[in-house]
This record gives structure tokens, sequence and C-alpha cells, in this order.
């Protein structure tokens, strides 16, 4: 077997991009010349293994939402590639993307949101069986209350009747995740899975979808703005600003030793559970630019506490600095030195 | 160091929600103190009466809720015997709040300048020109350019509007701030910025603050004393080090193992079986008993007062006497 | 007791509860006598000179006779059926069309959704009862036409509600799972968007069944749909209205115009009070806690 073919990820990210117009008042749309965009993902390229989790992690206006929408072709682009298995998903016409969708699925944030408010929670779950035509009435039934119960909401019987405001919010997600899994997909996107559920539910949550990857073979885009959970449940990670990804590697590379300026302010910001560690952090001046005209170059640069000549000119690209681990800066790993932390 | 003197002292306080499906004790006979300077830390989840504390203690609970007993005593009145006029000048002045929602806590047709100046002349009696140099003043301390003095929220980033709300509670200087779930709606490194400002008001103003949130990170960064809450009811109280040393409530000590710590390299995180209870059917005994796993046979039958275990501890649970 | 039963059973509370039940005791009165009417009635309503012309109430002509000496009790009585029958046939019409158009319009968007708006706007332009007396003057008298004129006034209302609906539904997150999991366009607007834009339309059905009453009545009034002898509210309105200020020595025949109006009053209120309170009752249920 041919070891390149062997190795080829799973899925492959190339030069993604999306732009939004921006909605503009009527006056104003006679009047101006251009139409303005918000670039909400500018150019990225990045590739999943099988089997991975991988964290794409970012604040407001970093892309990491829509490019979730993107991989699952949930948003058209603008530009660039999805390959699935060598396959480009924006290839596939509406009927073969329909089918497509079985191996691709979506855990959304916002449980009660969607979730149909009018449909029971064995159709809600059920309902993607029956659209690809998938076993007799019995045989979905089945399945569903099986699903139930592997998500943990048993006894399912009594679930499978209930509509979604019956439900708690952490149950809701946990028909969410059900609904994802049944169709026996091989690629889940999961944004911000945990947000809006209470803080002591989430590690039931997350440890429910890192059974079902193990149990089913799955592979999972997990985004999130909260570094601590890209922690614990990620392996590979990847770090997203204003449209852009910074920095991309292993777990241990980017928390052990992270290079770029953005991720180590993000590391340093974030608030740590013992009264006995101070955070030392690096807090970049300023907030983040509006994604319809990024600084020019770097588009960190006006934040960036080490910022030179070069950095405003020409954007820096995504280089291998170590194995597994690539960063976009032309000063990689020396704020830390700079700050003696 | 000088002797700490209680600014506010909370006994016995009810309030409850009077909804169509019936009573929600939301705040259920809740006791304790906070000296002057120091930052309590209220930490709970949905359910927990967190918020409902907040607003009670500033007597804003909205209906169908109603504070229905206890003593609410700041700088030696009780809160509960004042007369709504009295309240009006006590809020904004001598007692403020900061809102989680900064989107929605701002008047979208009012600048800037005008929320503090409104505020400002409100409660001092002072010329508009003399408002307007203190509101400049308080832009500055806050991080904003003084000259933004006349632009309207929606010119400001989510970041900017939560600073300028903190800047409209602390205006007058108050004696205590309640905050509720300030930076929760806040990205990482905003909330850094505004954590860090909080600090340093604190430090400058000498502030009292409650600071209710469900980030056990943000009270672990913040909080002299945290008051661990669950269905209504305050199960464990205790100085910061203490609490996370040595949780002594067990829903403390699942709450802090269920929580990622981005220090650590390798973390198994705990679960907390089963659900917060219905409030509208609490169990018999203790509230946590079903989900408890050290529960015993009186955790069923009666309830266990919040008692004391040394100096600036107290929990409620049998386990602990 | 039944009123109890009713409450309980569909958990209706608060303004909504009264107004709700109010207009359907009346809506169940009227559909008593427009079931009822050969039954109850106690005389043909198009057979004249039952007991002689312009009798006032009294215990045999319960509301007296009119100016052919028909009973005006078992006109009213029958004539609820010509009524009810002209206000459910063009609202069932209205409905039929307007929301499959409101439904592709909304979900299609783009130049399609443009060209229905233009349409459906201009329609709505017109002042309803004017446009209904132009369309049922060129499509002549009779029962059916009345139905079809009445019925295009009110299709640009169910179009515009339900595009509405569609478009602020259509953006909900559980309408993006659909289409995750691989639904059709088809599958997507009946079993994600339609279930929740119908409580809605059960509402503005309500609400229209009234205003179509009163727009017969008024059609009928200008004698524009109703033949004679058909017993209508309106065209006995019509009918009675010149001897109201009276004749001279014998005072007002009221009970020519008293009884039609008192009912299509009713009516309309019955129908009004049954949608205002839906209302109520369906959308605060889309709040928390319920």
């Amino acid at each position: 077997m041919d070891r390149k073919v062997a190795m080829a990820s799973f899925i492959e990210v190339k030069n993604l991009k999306k732009y939004f117009p921006v909605q503009k008042g009527f006056l104003e749309t006679i009047l101006a010349r251009k139409i303005e965009y918000v670039r909400a993902v500018d150019g990225i390229n990045f590739d999943i293994e099988r089997g991975a989790m991988f964290g794409l992690v970012g604040e407001s206006g970093s892309g990491k939402t829509t490019t979730g929408r993107l991989l699952l072709r949930l948003v058209e682009p603008t530009e660039g590639e999805v390959l699935f298995n060598k396959v480009n998903i924006f290839t596939l016409n509406k009927e073969e993307m329909r089918t497509f969708r079985r191996r691709m699925q979506i855990i959304f944030q916002d449980p009660s949101a969607s979730l149909n408010p009018r449909m029971r929670i064995g159709h809600v779950i059920g309902h993607a069986l029956e659209i690809h035509n998938i076993g007799s009435v019995e045989e979905r039934k089945k399945a569903v209350l099986n699903v139930l119960e592997r998500v943990g909401l048993s006894p399912p019987q009594a679930f499978y009747e209930k509509y979604p405001h019956q439900l708690s919010g952490g149950q809701r997600q946990r028909v969410v995740i059900g609904r994802a899994i049944i169709l026996r997909p091989e690629f889940v996107v999961a944004d911000e899975p945990v947000a809006m559920i209470d803080v002591s539910l989430r590690a039931q949550i997350m440890d429910l979808m890192m059974e079902l990857k193990r149990e089913f073979n799955l592979t999972f885009l997990y985004i999130t703005h909260d570094l601590a959970t890209a922690k614990y449940m990620c392996n590979e990670i990847a770090i997203m600003y204003l449209g852009k990804i910074v920095e991309m590697g292993s777990k241990n590379e980017i928390f052990n030793n992270p290079m770029h300026p953005y991720t180590t302010a993000l590391l340093s910001a974030v608030p740590v559970p013992n009264p006995k560690l101070k955070p030392q952090r690096i807090i970049p001046k300023g907030e983040i630019p509006s994604p319809i005209n990024p600084p020019s170059g770097c588009r960190f640069h006006p934040r960036c506490p080490i910022a030179t000549g070069e950095c405003p000119r020409k954007e820096p690209e995504l280089t291998p600095i170590r194995h597994n681990h690539q960063v976009a800066c032309y000063h990689p790993g020396e704020i830390i030195k700079r700050l003696n932390l | 160091m000088s002797i700490p003197e209680a600014i506010l002292e909370v006994k016995g306080l009810q309030t409850h929600y009077y909804t169509r499906a019936g009573v929600v004790k939301a705040v259920d006979n809740i006791s304790f103190v906070i000296d002057k300077g120091e930052t309590l830390g209220l930490v709970g989840e949905s359910g927990s009466g967190k918020s409902t504390l907040g607003f009670s203690i500033i007597r804003l609970v909205p209906p169908p809720g109603k504070i229905v007993g206890g003593k609410i005593i700041f700088a030696g009145t009780d809160l509960m015997k004042s007369k709504e006029e009295e309240m009006r000048e006590i809020r904004g002045k001598r007692v403020s709040m900061i809102f989680q929602d900064p989107m929605t806590s701002l008047n979208p047709l009012m600048k800037i300048g005008d929320h503090l100046t409104e505020t400002i002349t409100t409660h001092l009696k002072i010329k508009k020109d003399e408002a307007l140099e203190k509101a400049k003043a308080l832009l500055d301390k806050l991080g904003i350019s003084p000259e933004r003095i006349n632009d309207y929220p929606h010119q400001f980033s989510g970041g900017m509007r939560q600073r300028v709300v903190i800047g409209l509670a602390l205006a007058l200087n108050p004696d205590l701030v309640i905050a509720d779930e300030p930076t929760t709606s806040l990205d990482v490194i905003i909330e850094a910025q505004i954590l860090e400002l909080l600090k340093k008001l604190k430090a400058d103003y000498n502030l009292t603050l409650i600071l209710i949130t469900h980030n056990i990170g943000v009270v672990a960064e913040m909080a002299d004393h945290i008051a661990v809450m669950y269905a209504g009811k305050i199960v464990e109280l205790s100085d910061a080090s203490s609490l996370f040393d040595n949780p002594l409530h067990p829903y403390t000590k699942a709450l802090l193992e269920s929580v990622p710590n981005i220090r650590l390299s390798e973390q198994t995180l705990k679960w907390i079986l089963g659900m917060p209870p219905d409030l509208l059917s609490l169990p018999k005994g203790c509230r946590f008993n079903s989900r408890c796993p050290h529960a015993f046979k009186k955790c069923f039958e009666t309830e266990p007062e919040l008692m004391q275990i040394s100096k600036n501890r107290f929990v409620a649970c049998y386990l602990h006497g | 007791m039944v009123r109890l039963w009713i409450t309980r059973r569909f958990h209706i509370r608060g303004s909504g509860r009264f107004l709700t039940l109010t207009g359907a005791a009346i809506i169940a009165l009227i559909a008593i006598i427009t079931l009822l009417a050969p039954i109850i009635a106690p005389y043909d309503p198009i057979k004249r000179d039952v007991g002689g012309a312009f009798i006032a109430p009294n215990s045999q002509f319960l509301m007296g006779t009119d100016l052919h000496g028909r009973d005006v009790y078992s006109r009213i009585l029958y004539g609820s059926r010509t009524v009810m029958l002209v206000a459910l046939a063009s609202t069932l019409l209205s409905l039929i069309i307007g929301v499959p158009i409101g439904l592709l319009s909304g979900y299609v968007g783009g130049k399609t959704d443009r060209v229905l708006s233009l349409i459906m706007d201009s329609i709505y332009s017109f002042p309803g009862l004017i446009l209904a007396i132009a369309l049922a003057a060129m499509l002549g008298p009779g029962v059916v036409n009345m139905s079809m004129a009445i019925a295009v006034v009110y299709i640009p209302t169910y179009f515009r509600m339900v595009r509405g609906q569609v478009l602020s539904v259509k953006e909900n997150l559980f309408v993006e799972a659909a289409r995750a999991i691989g639904a059709k366009d088809r599958t997507v607007v009946f079993n994600y968007i339609f279930p929740n834009v119908l409580p809605s339309i059960i509402v503005v059905v309500s609400l229209n069944i009234a205003d179509a009453i009163l727009t017969e009545a008024g059609l009928s009034f200008l004698g524009l749909g109703i033949t004679a002898p058909t017993p209508d509210w309106g065209f006995d309105l019509k009918s009675g209205q010149p001897y109201f200020p009276g004749v001279p020595g014998r005072g007002s025949y009221w009970w020519l115009i008293t009884f039609p109006g008192l009912m299509i009053i009713i009516a309309v209120l019955g129908f009004s009070l049954l949608g205002e309170g839906l209302n109520e009752i369906l959308n605060p249920r889309l709040r928390e806690g319920e």
C-alpha cells in the first residue's frame, strides 16, 4: 500500500474563504461605489486526521463558527475547497450533497434553539433516518430508543414522547448529540457544545462526546472560545484570529510552547480556579478590530506588544516551526522570552 | 491592618417568586456578613438563587418575585424597613449594581456622557459642568478616551460598554457594588481586561464588592470570601484559599472537580450525577441529597443548617457537624 | 362546570381565557342556530304573509314580521346559514391560496418573493370593502360569487402574515439543523417551518371570519350579492332601513333593523374575541417555563 495515500488526511481544507456582504441602508446602497465585505474566514488551510478531536479556538470575530459551517457546507464558500476523503464537497450537486450529509453532522451551541419546539424528541432524532429512508418504521423506533439510552436519557420510552420544552438544558443537548450520531456519521462539528450548559453538567456532556467518539470512531471539529475546555478535550488545536489561523499544532505544543503573541495572551488571560495562582497576564491593547477592514500585514500587529516594522507590511504565512507546530508570526516565541515568563 | 467593619449583614433573607405553577423559594433563609473592602464571591449555577440574592439586597426583585422575610442591614440601617424614596437615594449612590449584559444595560439613545452625568446629578447637588468634568475623569480611569464622552453606546464595543457600565456603578463611589456576571458575555481577553480593571478600581476606591458568577476561575482570582449557593441556600461559606484547598461541602467539592483547569496537563473531570432539584418540589432534607455520594439517613430527613466550623468557615452539611 | 373543565383541559389562564371562552361561547351559539335553523325556526323564512306585515314583536312572532309579512325570527335563524356559509367559504378560499403562496415566497426569497410581494401588496393596498364591492359588482350576484370576491380581499393578509413568519422561523437554528441532517426543502417547510407558523394562522382565521361577516353584511346591504328572498342579515338590514324612522302615525318599525344588526355585531364579536383570546394564549406560551 502506498504510504502517502494511507497518510492522506481525512479532511483537507484549502484556502477557504467566506466573505459576507455588509448590509447597507437604502441611501448608502445608491451612493456607495463599492460593496464592503465582512471577511469572516479569509484564506485558511488545515488538515484533520481521522479520529482526531481537532480544536478550533478563537474569540468573537475569529471566524471559527463560520469555518464549522463551511466544513459542512451549511454555508457556501466565497473561495476554497474542503476535501472529504479527497472529494471536494463544494463540487457536489444538491442531491449528492444531501446524501453526503449522512457522513457529517453538527452539534450546536444552543440546545433550546436547535430543537424544533413542535416536534417530539423521538421524531427529532428519528427524522434523519426517515429522510434517508433507513429502515422500517419499527426499526427506526428501535434505533432511536437505542440512541436515547446511549446518550444517557433513560428510560428512553419516557423521553421518546416528550417535547423539548419539557426537558432541561442538559437533556436537550443530549438529544442534539443523539440526533448527530444516529446516522453513524464519520465527522462531527461541535460548535461550543457546552457553553450554554451549567458548569457542573459540562463534564458529563464532554465525556459523553469522547465516549461516542471512541465507540463510533468519529472525527470531531471542536469549536470553542474556552481554552481550558479545549485543553481537556482536544489533541490538535488551531488558534484563529480575525479570519486566519495564527497558530496550529498538537495540544502539548500549543499549551506548553505557545509561539504566537496572541496565543500567549489568550493563555495568560484565562482565569485559573486556584486562588494561589494569580495570573500573570499579557494583555494586548485595544479590542478586536472589525473584520470588514482588517489591519494590513499581520492582523494582530496593532495590538501586539512586540510588533516591529515588518509586521504591518506583509502578512506572515503559517509556517512549521517545530514538530506538529505551525505559526504565522515574524517573531515566534519571542514574547515569552522578552517578558521573562 | 484595620479592624474589619461589617458593611452589609444579611439575616434570614427570603425571596420567593409567585409563579403560575407555584411558589419558588429562590432565596431561602440566607444569612451572611460582608466587611468593608472585602470581595465576596457568590458562586452557583442556574437555579441557585445567586442573581435573585443580588437583586434582593438592592431591593429590585422583579415581579412575580417578592422579598418575604429577613433583614438586610446596610451600614446600620435595615433596608427592609426603608421606604422606596429612601431606597432610590441609596441605589446608585451607596449601593450600585453592574448587570450582566452591557448591550441592554445602556440606553441606546443616550450619549455615554449623559448616562454618567445623569447618575451624578441625580444624587449630588452639583452643576452640570462639574458633573461633566467628573464624568470625563471617570472615563479616563476606566481606560476610555475622555473625548468619547459624546459617543453613543452603539459606537462602543462590548468590552468598552461594560467599562461604562462599571463606571456608572462607581461614579458616586458607593459603599457596596453588586456585580452580576460582569464578564460572562465577554471574550476571554476583554474579560481579562475587565478583571484587571476591577482589581485596580477595587484597590483605588477600597471597594466592597459582591461578585456573582458561575465561573470558578473568576471567583478564585477576585474573591476574598466565597459563598457557594445551591437551590436557594448557601451550602458553604469560606475564605477563598480554604475553599479551594479543602472544600467541605460535597457539592463544592464536586463543582471544583468538574471544572477544567488550564494549568493542569492531565485532568480527569468528575461528574455530579443527577440534576438540580425542581424548586417547586424540593426534596425532604438536604437539597443535595439525591446527588450526594456521601448522603446518609439524616440527610433525607432534615435540612442541615449553615454552621460555623472555624473562623471564616461555614458549611451546611451533616458530614461536618 | 363546563367552563372549568375547558379551562383545565386546555390550560388556559388569564385574560386569554376569558376572551377565548366568551368568544367560543358566542360562536357555539351561532353554530347551534346555523345548524339547527330548520328545527328551531317556527316559520318558513321566505313564506310571505304568515301573519301580516309590520307586526311588532309579540309572543307569536318573537321578533315581529317584516314588510312582506315574513317572520323576522325565522329569517334571522336561517340568515345565519347564509352569512356563515359565505364567511367560512371565503375564509377557506383565502387560506388555501394565501398560505401556500406565503410559504413559498418566504422560503424561496429572491425574485419570486419580490414579484409575489408586489402583487400581494397591490391588492392589500385597496381598502377591503371597496375591493370587495368592485369584485362583487364584476362577478355578479350569488353566494358563490360573493365568497370569491371576499376571498380575494383577504388572500394578501394570509400571504403577508405567513411570509413574515416564515422569514423569521427560517432563521432559527433548528431549521439549519434540519438541513444538516439532509432534509429536502419540501421537508424543511412542511415539518419544521409550517408547524411553527400554524398557531399564528389560527388566530388570523378567527379574525378573518369576523371581518368576512362584516364585509358580507356590507355587500348585501349594498345589494351586491344576495338575491331576494334569501334570508340574510345584511340584506334584511337594508330592506328594513327605510322603515326605521317610522310611518306617520305608527312609530318606528325598529325590529326590522335591530335584530339583524344585533346578530351581525354578536357574530363579529364572537369571532373577534376568540381570535384575540387565542392570540394571548398562543403567543405567551412561547415564553420560558410553560
